[in-house]
Order: structure tokens, then sequence, then C-alpha cells
């Protein structure tokens, strides 16, 4: 299968993070966290957020080009065809 | 409670990116197998992790909270020793069979180890069932999300009536679940599981935190509590001292032996993500991955229930009220919080407006509403939108897994099968597409059939709970006992599932009235819950299914062993593990997770 899933799922995660950490410093002192025991819930869980998206999107893409980067099997061509050659 | 922009603009990024990997996915189904068994091509951490969300349904996740509240953390046994050691079974013991055998399905293997009638009578009674709970979920849902009020304001503004939230959340969840299995089929469920667990964690994690550091961590909930909430093991010597009313045997034997094992082991709902993986050594280590975070889940899905009981009810901002729109917005009467517990609310007569009481005076909680309060009384806007997309997110997993495994029971062991057998492959990958429509439809008409008749769920689930109950007892003799024959296991079945039919209408639990609950022929014991009931229910099935295809086996000619390699343990080489290293060795994993298992249930006994 040639889709690797960390690739839209760290897509995501790391959209959803950077609109809630984001949200997150616009509202700073806001009496919205009263609700959330006083903590900044959206800008800590919205970092936290960002990072995991963001390692496993880089995470899939580097397998991605390890992929394309592999010769098909008998020859000295890469599988993708755009590996090396630039 | 109002949705701001930003909590509607996650809820409509997992739209987009659900729909996206599914029509990401379609290129790749070129063959009936990239549709149904997602090529056999799969990791296993992603399998592992879609095997646990395709059982993390909502009813599951709503389910576990409300338990949570209204037993504590005994509730976990449904997670610990209700399922972890199936998973390591399964995973050890019986995915070389079912992935070595090269059956497509959980009926087929049935068919390759004992006879065509077993086959049909088990992929009929998967399929009638599998469909109906998708629809059941759906309707769950639909229900929830018109309790919960949040669309409410967008559709005043749009000037839609609000009674219509129903059926526009049934609708957007089946045309959204069917547009990606429609596309990208077993892949497409399999990934959007994925996707599905790590928003539930993303969503849930921060709901457990903020909530126990309001309720001054894990010593102040206990504090908050009574003693009986934070204990797992206590009184299980005598089912009248522990909240679950059962004794220690029949749980084990009940919940941790037969259900357990007849779920995990045998459910084509989550052994169709086992069978998809790459490799054999894959499909072994899928249940033994998903046992990972299985026995870590109480703590997100069962605590926030603990969590609900302890909030001191006095902060309550949202809190929701069960019951109608009409009564809820309506009536000024703040009633059904004030004889709540916590979070949780009383439940509401919807004809009369009182607060329902049981036979004692107290009034009976709405325990269903544990998690959806928890979110609303702790999240703010923002994170809130996340909250509720990884609610949906889990009606969502649950409901695909149902799909999927119907249609690929649906097309290999019953139209293949029976209907058209030698079309081209094209023709099979089309029947599944449409399959998938067709599933999807009957479950829109099961939700709504729901909604007409209130007991329909209950007897629905009863029913299947008659069919599963004695499984595993022939699947156990089928894979390790060469003698077993394909009479002994057809009429076994059968048997078994008789006895269960019989001994729920010959026993009651102690508070209920003969009827649905039971005891609808006589009453000839009665046991101290429906819980006990239920798991000695599924004790007599599976014993009498044990017996009946030993001894009929014994009666009727085994088949030749060669036709039985690859099928039965004693016949089939040992899957060899010394070329792995040490710590990805199944039997290595499987002893790290029993450590574990005790270790849990000794800090929390």
């Amino acid at each position: 299968m040639s889709l690797d899933l960390r690739i839209p799922m760290g897509l995501m995660f790391s959209i959803v993070g950077l609109i809630l950490t984001l949200y997150g410093l616009f509202t700073r002192g806001s009496a919205v966290y009263e609700r959330s025991a006083g903590l900044n819930i959206n800008l800590i869980w919205g970092i936290v957020m960002l990072v995991f998206g963001g390692t496993m999107f880089l995470l899939g893409r580097a397998s991605d080009r390890r992929a394309a980067a592999k010769p098909i099997e008998g020859t000295n061509r890469p599988l993708g065809g755009h590996g090396h050659e630039h | 409670m109002d949705l701001t922009l930003i909590d509607w603009l996650i809820m409509l990024l997992y739209f987009v990116f659900v729909l996206g990997i599914g029509f990401a996915l379609k290129r790749f189904m070129r063959t009936s197998k990239d549709f149904f068994q997602a090529g056999r091509s799969l990791p296993a951490w992603i399998c592992g992790l879609a095997f646990i969300s395709a059982n993390l349904g909502a009813q599951e996740v709503i389910g576990m909270g409300a338990s949570g509240a209204k037993y504590g953390i005994a509730t976990s046994h449904f997670y610990w020793i209700g399922a972890i050691p199936a998973m390591i079974f399964v995973g050890v013991f019986m995915m070389p069979f079912y992935y070595g055998s090269k059956a497509r399905s959980v009926p087929e293997f049935l068919r390759l180890r004992f006879d065509e009638k077993t086959r049909a009578y088990n992929a009929c009674s998967f399929a009638v069932m599998t469909v109906f709970s998708s629809g059941i979920s759906m309707y769950a849902m639909a229900r929830l999300i018109q309790t919960l009020h949040v669309f409410d304001s967008l559709f005043i503004r749009l000037n839609i009536p609000v009674e219509w939230i129903f059926h526009f959340a049934i609708f957007l969840s089946a045309i959204i679940v069917l547009g990606y299995i429609f596309a990208g089929g077993l892949t497409s469920a399999i990934y959007n599981e994925v996707l599905q667990f790590f928003l539930i964690v993303a969503g849930f994690l921060p709901l457990v935190w903020v909530g126990l550091k309001n309720v001054g961590g894990w010593s102040g909930l206990k504090a908050a509590l009574p003693a009986a909430y934070t204990h797992s093991w206590h009184g299980m010597t005598n089912p009248h001292n522990n909240p679950l009313g059962v004794e220690w045997f029949g749980l084990a034997m009940g919940l941790g032996f037969v259900l357990s094992f007849g779920y995990w082991c045998t459910d084509f709902l989550v052994i169709q993500t086992a069978m998809a993986s790459d490799s054999e050594e894959s499909a072994r280590r899928v249940p033994l991955i998903a046992a990972i975070p299985k026995m870590f889940f109480p703590f997100l899905v069962i605590l926030p229930g603990l969590i609900a009981i302890a909030t001191p009810a006095m902060t309550q901002h949202a809190m929701l009220q069960s019951g109608p729109v009409a009564t809820a917005s309506a009536s000024t009467d703040a009633a059904p919080a004030q004889y709540g517990k916590g979070l949780i609310p009383a439940k509401v007569n919807p004809v009369t407006g009182k607060v329902m009481t049981d036979e004692h005076g107290n009034p009976v909680l709405d325990y269903d509403l544990a998690i959806p309060n928890m979110l609303l009384h702790y999240f703010p806007t923002g994170i809130l939108g996340l909250g509720l997309t990884a609610l949906l997110a889990s009606f969502m997993s649950g409901m695909a897994g149902n799909v999927t495994a119907f249609n690929t029971v649906w097309t290999y062991d019953l139209y293949q099968s029976y209907i058209k057998k030698d079309a081209p492959d094209s023709h099979y990958l089309k029947m599944g597409r449409w399959t998938t429509v067709v599933g999807i439809l009957i479950s829109i008409g099961t939700a709504y059939i729901a909604t007409s008749f209130n007991n329909i769920m209950d007897t629905l689930q009863l029913v299947f709970s008659f069919v599963n109950a004695p499984l595993f007892a022939t699947f156990l003799l089928g894979m390790f006992w060469k003698r077993t024959t394909g009479h002994g296991a057809f009429i076994g079945l059968v048997s078994g599932t008789v006895a269960a039919v019989l001994h729920h209408g010959l026993t009651l639990p102690v508070t209920a009235h003969p009827g649905i609950h039971g005891g609808w022929i006589a009453i000839v014991h009665t046991y101290p819950s429906e819980m006990a009931q239920n798991f000695w229910t599924a004790i007599w099935a599976f014993s009498t299914n044990f017996i009946l295809t030993v001894v009929v086996s014994l009666m009727t000619k085994p088949r030749p062993e060669p036709e039985l390699v690859g099928l039965v343990y004693s016949l089939t080489p040992k899957p060899v593990e010394h070329h792995m290293a040490w710590y990805a060795r199944p039997k290595v994993i499987a002893v790290g997770l029993l450590v574990l298992l005790v270790a849990l249930n000794l800090i929390f006994r």
C-alpha cells in the first residue's frame, strides 16, 4: 500500500494543534479557563498535538522517501523514478 | 452550551480528513482482495490500533463511562480480565490458523475446518447481527447528539426545526462512513480507525487530566468517593458485597473466559483487522499490540465516570439534563440536577417532566450522560470541539468496522458461495461496494425502527448474546482437537444457543420482573444481578456446546488428517520465533502483558 497513514494523520493533528495553540495564545488569561481548573488547556494541548502531529508527519515522509529510493528488484533503478538523478 | 467557530472548524477538519483518506486510497483498490482484505499488506501497528478501535464504538465509550460512574473502578474488569487474556490467546495460538489457512473471513475458516452448513449458519447469523449493530450504534449516536443540544443554536439560526438534528446526525454519519468505505474499502476503514484511536486519546486525556486536577488528584478522588469505587476486587467472594453483584467465579469464568474469548477470538469485526496485516508474524502481533493500549483505556474512559460523580455539583455551568428538548429548555425546573450526583443528573420522565424514582423513592440517575457532561463541564471552547470530535469519531469507528465485516461476509461467504460462484474478480469488487450501500441503508432502517420501538435495542442485543455465547467452544475444539467433526460443531453450536435461550427463560435477576429480563418460561433460579445472569447464561451455553460437540464428534466419522494440516494445532508445524529479536517474539510480549495485567489488578485491588 503506498499511502503512509502517518502523513495525513500527522497533517491533521498538526493543523488542529496549530489552531488550538493560536486560539490559546489569543485567549490567555480569559475567564473561559475557569472551567478547566485554571489551565489554559487550549494552549497546552495545542502544543502537545502539534508536536505529535509534526513527528508523525516527518516519520511518514521519511519512510516514504526510503521506499521511493529503494531500487526495483534486480536493477539499480529506484522504484519511485525521481530519486537520485537530479 | 454553544459551540463557537473554532469548535466547528475542528469538527469540519476531521470530516475532510476522514473522507480525504478514503478517496486517496481509491486508486489502490484494484482487486477484491484490496477492497475486502486491504491487500493483506498493512503493518502490524496499524492493524493493532484498528483492532481495539473497531471495538471502541460509542456505546463502548459512553457505556464504560456510565458503568464507571455506577460501579467505580470495578468496571475495569471488562478491560482487564475481560479482554487481555483473550487477546493474548488469539495472538499467540489462534492467529496462525486464521491467517495461515488463507481464509478470507471467520465463517470461511469454519468451512475449511468443518463444513458448509457450519459456515452458512455462522455467516448468516453474523451478517444479520453486524448490520443491526451498526444501526443500533447509529441510533445511539443520533440520540446523544440530540440530548447534547450542541447543534441547537446552529439549527435555530438556519431556521430548521431542532427535531431534525436526529435525522441530520443519522444521515451525516451514514454518508461519511459510506463515502470512505465505498472508496477505500477495508484499508480506508482501518486507517480511519487508527485516526479515530488517536483522536479519542487526544480528546479524553486532557479531560482526565483537568478533571483529576479539579478534584484534587487521585487522592482527592479517593477521598470524595465511597471506598468500593476505587477497588476492583473488594467483596468479590460474595455477590452481595460488591457493586457488580457477581462473585469471582462467575466473573472469571463468564466474563473472563466464555464471553471475552468468544468475542476477541472469534468475532470477525476485530479479527478482520488482524487478517489484513502483511504477514503471519504481523498477524500474531496485532492483538498483542492492541492489548497494550487496551489495558490503559480504563483510565481514559472509566475514570471520567468516577470523576463525574466526585465533581462538586455546585460548580456546574452548562449541565445537561436528560429528557427531551422541549422540557429541558422550557421548564426552569432545576430538579434533575438537584437530585443528581456530581455531574450526573437524575432521569426525567419525558411525559410528566418529573424526576424518575426507583421503588425505594431514590432518584434514578442517567449515567449515560457521565462522559458528555464531563466534556461540557470541563472543556472551554476550542478543546471542546476536539472532545466532541473524539466522541463522533468513536461512533464512526464502531460503525465502519461493522460495515466492512458485513460486506466481506456477504460477498465472500454468502454471495460467492451460494448465489454466483464463478464471476470475474471485478464483479465481486463491485458487489462489495454496493453491499456497503445496502448495509448502510439497512442500518439506517434499524435506527429508525429503534426510535419507534423502545425495547428493540435490548431485544436485539439479547438475541445476539444467545448466538454469540456458545461460539468459542466450537473454535477451541476445532483448532485444538483434530477429532472434532463438522456435524459435531454444527449440532453443538445450535444447541449452545438453545441452552442460552432456555437458561434466560428459566432464571431472573432478583430485582427484575419476568419478561425481557428473563423468567419467561418459569423461574427456577434467581441471580443477585443482571450481570451475574448474563455471565451464567454464557457459561451454560458454552458448556452445552462443548459437551455436545465432543459427544457428536465421537459418534461421527472424522476427516482424514492430511486435510486438516494448517487448521488444527497438533497437525500444523509450530511457528518459529527464534529469528526475531527477543522483544519482538509473540510469547515474550505475551508474558510481559500478563505481568502488567497482574500488576494493574494488584494496584487497584
